[in-house]
């Protein structure tokens, strides 16, 4: 493939690598915020103080993979952007109204904070079942008739609940005491809305698109494909036993996070097969939607500075932060 | 009502809110630079604490600036499809710069520079405050390329399928509007941040607090507004000038002059009436028009019936462009006097009137207003092109129902409208805080660790 004709293909990977960056950093923040209503008052805090530092740096995945869709994609941002235009709407509400109370519920006189509480939820709730409807609706290709809908409907409950496990497992990992007893809690409960939202997704999916069912249910390919699902299915496993263990809440506390964030990746990886070369399911592919080479090159040595530097950002912002939210204490 | 009046709505919506606060952090990062500087050379707790308080009005228009810009970078795709298909080639790389500038500041700056004291050393985090402010500077750099290139469109060819592509860089971004429309928006925000902090630090004397700042803090603001609302007027008459050359139907509409004329008079108040091509209530001062449009007093000034079809709606850009005028020309004022009076006063800030206090606090926002005013004067006047002369607004419209169109504008018109009195009511709560409670409260975050992020670092039970 010569260089002009894998460009596209780059831009696509890297969209999708951001999208990916986006959904497990920003899953666990929205997550957090949906469980804002399940804490008293100063547990609040301490949720807000665990995600306070990173929230900022994981939206930038974000604007990163949007802004690549359309500057290295123009059609397919129109197709898709106009196709999703009132959940794109309602998730940037969303996510608006979130990013604004994690400020406004500190600086605002004290009798606000709950008012500001409420709209973090609310933010958060209402960006998550976006996202999950706007991703029904791309994996299905934008089909129209009765089942489209309502698969795109299923994946709005499950992609939230799936933010509530990960969120969920970011508290194991960053809390101590009662309130890290109170996420393995909330851990568990979550577990099984995700599991069955899977399970049903998974199903659904081939029947909803031919594409997908095709190039899954094809030999030799299913043996090599059908570690997915598997895979998925160990961790998801391995992540309830693990919460009915002692260890969680000691040495092993990473590891439920860790386990969603292979959760993540592995859905990503099959839905990434399911698709690839098209960016628009059966509509449009890579090429036939991106831009010039010479657009895409121009663009290429912005993204070569500014992507390292987002990573590093990020990745410092991670480490300054490690450890328990509860050492965040002023001395 | 029509989907694309809707669409143009909505965009319009969404970038005004935007706006709104890279407007101040553009000026208020400088002004935070010079805040520090006279610190670290004085000595003097009210430069301090100055700093401290407009770091946090920084980092809330900071966060509000980044979650509106991530809508932004929705709206193109929503409303505007055809655009980024036809001129993608151009529009792409200075978005996407302006994206990446704005974020790389994000990345590697903004942390230290809000909450790094104590943990770097001083000239660390005075290069880190000097790069943040330089890079909301270079991120306007890139809009304003991609809006001037929108308006005086240049070194582009375009292919057999209407596609446009690049033929020189240095003409698409140095295009013949931009280096006016740069200064006067890079002005824009000076005049903005001036008259935000001489009117909270206004409102901070009559309530007496802020003893320390408060003087020093109005007395930075005062001396830079009564410096830069005469520069920008001149800029402004420049930008005028290039804008008779190459979108005389702005200029048109914008003084409504229907028929073309020699020796135009300049239209104080008019009702202009599009229906019949001319004004009603007209008070106008003869010759004048053409002094200010050409500096010459027989200059000709092209009428609206010389572009029937593709001229812009005259009613909003005739008051509009005043407005915009009346309000400089009140900053102008302002500042002449507030700065004068200071000045004989000794800088004795207790010896100010308060009525002067009481008109400052008053304009805390003027700067708002006027580039709302002027930002709706240059865009609608582009109309009914979305690339001047070259591409109709009409033509890159999305084919979404009008209803839904209408329902997200509501829902963003309701949200945006919350959001600034949100905005607006906690920085006077921020700005009436006794300064021992701001002491102590910066004591106790200079002893956490440093946060790489817009939000606050939350502390059980503390304020931020």
């Amino acid at each position: 493939m010569s260089f002009d004709a894998a460009l596209p293909v780059i831009f696509m990977a890297l969209m999708g690598i951001a999208m990916l960056i986006y959904v497990v950093s920003d899953g666990y923040d929205l997550g957090v915020g949906m469980l804002m209503h399940r804490a008293t008052p100063a547990e609040k805090d301490m949720l807000v103080a665990s995600i306070g530092p990173y929230w900022d740096a994981n939206e930038t995945w974000l604007v990163l993979g949007v802004g690549i869709l359309l500057i290295a994609f123009p059609k397919a941002h129109g197709i898709v952007l106009q196709a999703l235009y009132l959940p794109v709407a309602l998730m940037l509400i969303g996510l608006v109204l979130r990013g604004v109370a994690f400020d406004f519920r500190v600086k605002a006189k004290e009798g606000h904070k709950v008012t500001w509480d409420r709209l973090f939820f609310a933010g958060s709730v209402i960006a998550s079942v976006a996202q999950g409807w706007m991703l029904g609706r791309y994996v299905s290709g934008f089909g129209e008739g009765w089942n489209y809908p309502l698969f795109a409907a299923a994946i709005a409950a499950a992609l939230p609940m799936a933010y509530v496990l990960m969120g969920a497992c970011w508290l194991v990992m960053k809390s101590e005491g009662a309130l890290q007893e109170k996420a393995i809690g909330w851990a568990r409960l979550a577990w099984l809305p995700v599991v069955v939202g899977m399970i049903l997704i998974s199903m659904a999916t081939p029947w909803v698109s031919a594409t997908v069912r095709d190039r899954w249910f094809a030999l030799p390919e299913i043996i090599a494909l059908i570690t997915i699902p598997l895979s998925t299915a160990a961790a998801l496993a391995t992540l309830r036993a693990l919460l009915n263990t002692q260890i969680v809440k000691g040495a092993l506390c990473w590891l439920p996070f860790a386990l969603m964030i292979a959760v993540f990746l592995f859905g990503f990886l099959g839905l990434a097969y399911s698709i690839y070369p098209f960016v628009v399911l059966d509509r449009l592919t890579l090429w036939q939607a991106a831009s010039s080479p010479e657009a895409l090159k121009v663009i290429l040595i912005g993204v070569c500075i500014s992507v390292p530097a987002i990573a590093a950002y990020t990745a410092y912002s991670y480490w300054v932060f490690r450890g328990k939210t509860s050492e965040l204490k002023y001395a | 009502m029509d989907a694309l009046l809707l669409a143009r709505m909505q965009f319009a919506a969404n970038i005004t809110f935007h706006i709104l606060f890279p407007t101040i952090s553009i000026g208020l990062g400088w002004a935070l630079l010079f805040f520090r500087l006279r610190w670290l050379t004085t000595q003097q707790q009210g430069w301090l604490d100055a700093y401290r308080f407009w770091t946090k009005v920084f980092a809330l228009s900071f966060a509000l600036g980044v979650v509106s810009g991530i809508t932004m970078s929705f709206q193109f795709g929503t409303n505007w499809p055809g655009f980024m298909e036809k001129v993608g080639d151009i529009a792409g790389p200075l978005l996407g710069y302006e994206v990446l500038t704005a974020f790389f500041l994000e990345a590697g700056f903004l942390g230290i520079m809000l909450f790094g004291h104590g943990r770097v050393s001083e000239r660390v985090h005075f290069a880190a405050t000097a790069l943040v402010a330089f890079g909301t500077t270079l991120s306007a750099f890139w809009i304003l390329a991609l809006n001037s290139w929108m308006q005086t469109p240049a070194g582009y060819t375009i292919d057999a399928a209407g596609v446009y592509h690049v033929s020189s860089w240095i003409a698409v971004v140095f295009n013949p509007s931009f280096p006016y429309r740069l200064t006067h928006m890079l002005l824009a925000s000076v005049l903005t941040v001036s008259f935000l902090l001489a009117g909270l630090s206004a409102w901070q004397l009559l309530r007496g607090v802020a003893g320390r700042s408060a003087p020093l803090v109005l007395r930075t603001a005062l001396t830079v507004a009564a410096i830069a609302a005469p520069l920008q007027i001149v800029a402004g008459d420049l930008h005028g000038l290039n804008t008779l050359q190459h979108q005389p139907q702005k200029i048109a509409a914008m003084e409504g002059i229907w028929e073309t004329e020699k020796g135009a008079a300049l239209r104080l108040f008019a009702w202009p009436d599009e229906k019949t091509r001319s004004n009603h209530l007209e008070i106008a001062i003869p010759t004048l028009g053409s002094w200010i449009l050409t500096h010459a007093a027989d200059g000709e000034i092209k009428g609206l019936n010389e572009f029937r079809g593709s001229h812009p709606p005259v009613a909003p850009l005739f008051f509009a462009f005043r407005a915009m005028v009346g309000i400089g020309l009140l900053m102008l004022a302002t500042s002449w006097l507030g700065g004068w009076l200071y000045w004989r006063r000794g800088w004795n800030a207790a010896a100010l009137p308060r009525p002067l206090l009481r008109v400052l606090a008053g304009m805390s926002f003027a700067g708002w207003l006027a580039t709302v005013c002027g930002w709706y004067v240059t865009e609608i006047g582009r109309q009914p092109f979305i690339v001047q002369g070259l591409i109709r607004t009409a033509d890159v419209a999305s084919n979404v129902a009008a209803p839904s169109i209408a329902l997200t504008l509501a829902l963003y018109v309701v949200l945006y409208l919350a959001l600034i009195v949100a905005y607006v009511t906690v920085l006077k709560y921020m700005a009436e805080k006794p300064e021992e409670v701001l002491e102590t409260e910066s004591k106790e975050r200079a002893a956490q660790p440093a946060v790489i992020a817009t939000s606050p670092p939350v502390v059980p039970g503390a304020a931020a």
